[in-house]
């Protein structure tokens, strides 16, 4: 028999709990009430799940207590929550639950969440889009700052959601579905170019954990680990989690967008010059 | 558009980390006011008896997590604990209680705790728990144990954390004694810890 105790959350965060479900019955809302041809496919559904639901496994099951007391098992749930979930969430492209929700918002609501999208847009500039996504990991990962943020409920939460929500614009401004041609969404070419560049900086990081001889973050050895494990093992495989899987995922995303740009040219025409304006 | 806001995000991101590391620290230890809640437990004493926080309270509470068949971790901290309690000022050493939890209920029996305890000291308190409670505690204090598989013998190893929680007199989480340190700084940052706050 499966062992149930599993799924049953570590350290039981209700905000986060709250969070998830009210993101997957708004989708699930949307899919059932919205216009069938704007409904997207089984694929694409299951892909938002999957995503989500795997963002939420490594937050809200015993995952997270390995996370907190390995540092490999921690690495783990940084690829998942900063690449793999909102990979997958953004490219099962949700953009038409955000118009249904959209469309049904108040005005009142409206203007109450317009400084969120002035925020968005800031954050979505390339540059500030490429640096905070590896800005962040290099953060966290940085020694005194790891330290603490493993020390510190609060500081390890805000960790946590910092990461998941960085993930999920960074992925989405590289998967938008809009067509740069007709919108303002980001060229291509400047996409495979983030995607490129914050490969670098994350492989020089993991390279560096793998090869570091001493011991990087002793909060593990501190606070002691999950099972009994020796420390360089543990630096090891989490240093290699640090370094493939993220590079792996920057090259399958610039396999994506190549493949999206090159179905798309020729085939997507801007209008006219004059009226293209719908930026 | 992009430069000065590339020059914007870097100097606000070299404000923002020489102001976390801006404060030289007075302590030899890590520093951990504010990042851990207050001391609180209810532990099983080696008499039998329920111990709680307020049975050492206006003393330094330092907080070990181990087990007494650890074979060389356990024994050098405590001993590095009774050498520098040793080395503070006349007046401040009956000020200092060593907790010294036990994460492996199973083998340490109160007789075998009490004779543990009381070879590393007098103000040194042998304390444990079912292994729930244990969970509880070391969660607060976000540390863990695990227990390796047991030899031919019965005999296995138990991860534990290596360090020591400072707690002042009021009971609230002052310092991170990390392994490394030398009895002289231990003792230094507890010299220290007794003086500001006696009350």
């Amino acid at each position: 028999m499966p062992d149930i105790g599993f799924l049953a959350p570590y350290d039981f965060s209700p905000l986060t709990i709250l969070s998830f479900a009210l993101v997957l019955a708004g989708y699930g809302y949307a899919l059932l009430h919205m216009s069938p041809e704007q409904r997207p496919g089984s694929v694409r559904i299951v892909t938002f799940v999957v995503g989500v639901v795997l963002c939420y496994g490594v937050m809200q099951t015993r995952f997270d207590y390995y996370s907190q007391y390995m540092f490999f098992v921690h690495r783990g749930q940084h690829l998942i929550l900063h690449h793999l979930g909102p990979f997958l969430i953004a490219l099962s492209n949700p953009l038409p639950i955000f118009r249904f929700w959209h469309e049904r918002m108040g005005p009142t609501l409206r203007s109450w969440l317009r400084p969120l999208g002035w925020v968005y847009r800031v954050l979505q500039q390339p540059v500030i889009a490429a640096v905070l996504f590896v800005g962040l990991i290099y953060f966290w990962l940085w020694p005194p700052i790891h330290f603490d943020a493993m020390l510190s409920r609060q500081l390890y939460w805000t960790m946590n959601w910092s990461m998941l929500l960085d993930g999920l614009l960074f992925w989405w401004l590289m998967f938008d579905s809009r067509s740069p041609v007709l919108t303002n969404a980001l060229g291509y070419g400047k996409r495979i170019l983030i995607l490129a560049a914050v490969a670098i900086p994350q492989m020089i990081l993991g390279a560096w954990i793998v090869f570091s001889r001493g011991m990087v973050y002793d909060v593990y050895e501190v606070c002691g680990r999950a099972w009994p494990m020796a420390p360089e093992t543990d630096q090891l495989l989490g240093g290699l989690l640090t370094w493939i899987p993220p590079a792996m995922m920057s090259v399958v995303g610039i396999l994506l967008i190549l493949r999206r740009a090159m179905h798309e040219d020729g085939r997507i025409v801007k209008p006219s010059r004059l009226a293209g304006e719908n930026s | 558009m992009t430069r000065p806001l590339l020059s914007l995000i870097l100097a606000v991101s070299v404000l923002a980390l020489t102001g976390c590391f801006g404060d030289e620290e007075q302590w030899h230890g890590k520093d951990i006011s504010g990042l851990m809640p207050e001391l609180e437990f209810e532990l099983r004493g080696t008499g039998g008896q329920t111990v709680r926080p307020e049975d050492s309270a206006g003393t330094i509470r330092l907080l070990y997590f181990g087990f007494t068949s650890c074979p060389d971790v356990c024994p050098t901290t405590l001993t590095d604990l009774r050498k520098a309690v040793n080395q503070l000022p006349e007046n401040y050493r009956d000020d200092v209680t060593t907790l010294f939890v036990s994460v492996d209920p199973e083998r340490d029996t109160p007789e075998r705790l009490a004779s543990y305890a009381n070879f590393f000291g007098d103000h040194v308190v042998g304390l444990t728990a079912a292994e729930p409670e244990l969970r509880d505690l070391t969660k607060r204090y976000r540390t863990t144990f695990g227990y390796d598989e047991p030899d031919a013998e019965g005999n296995y190893n138990v991860s534990h954390s290596s360090a020591v929680y400072v707690f002042d007199r009021s009971g609230n989480a002052r310092l991170l004694l990390r392994p490394g340190l030398t009895t002289q700084q231990i003792s230094e940052d507890l010299a220290h810890l007794a003086s500001e706050s006696r009350s």
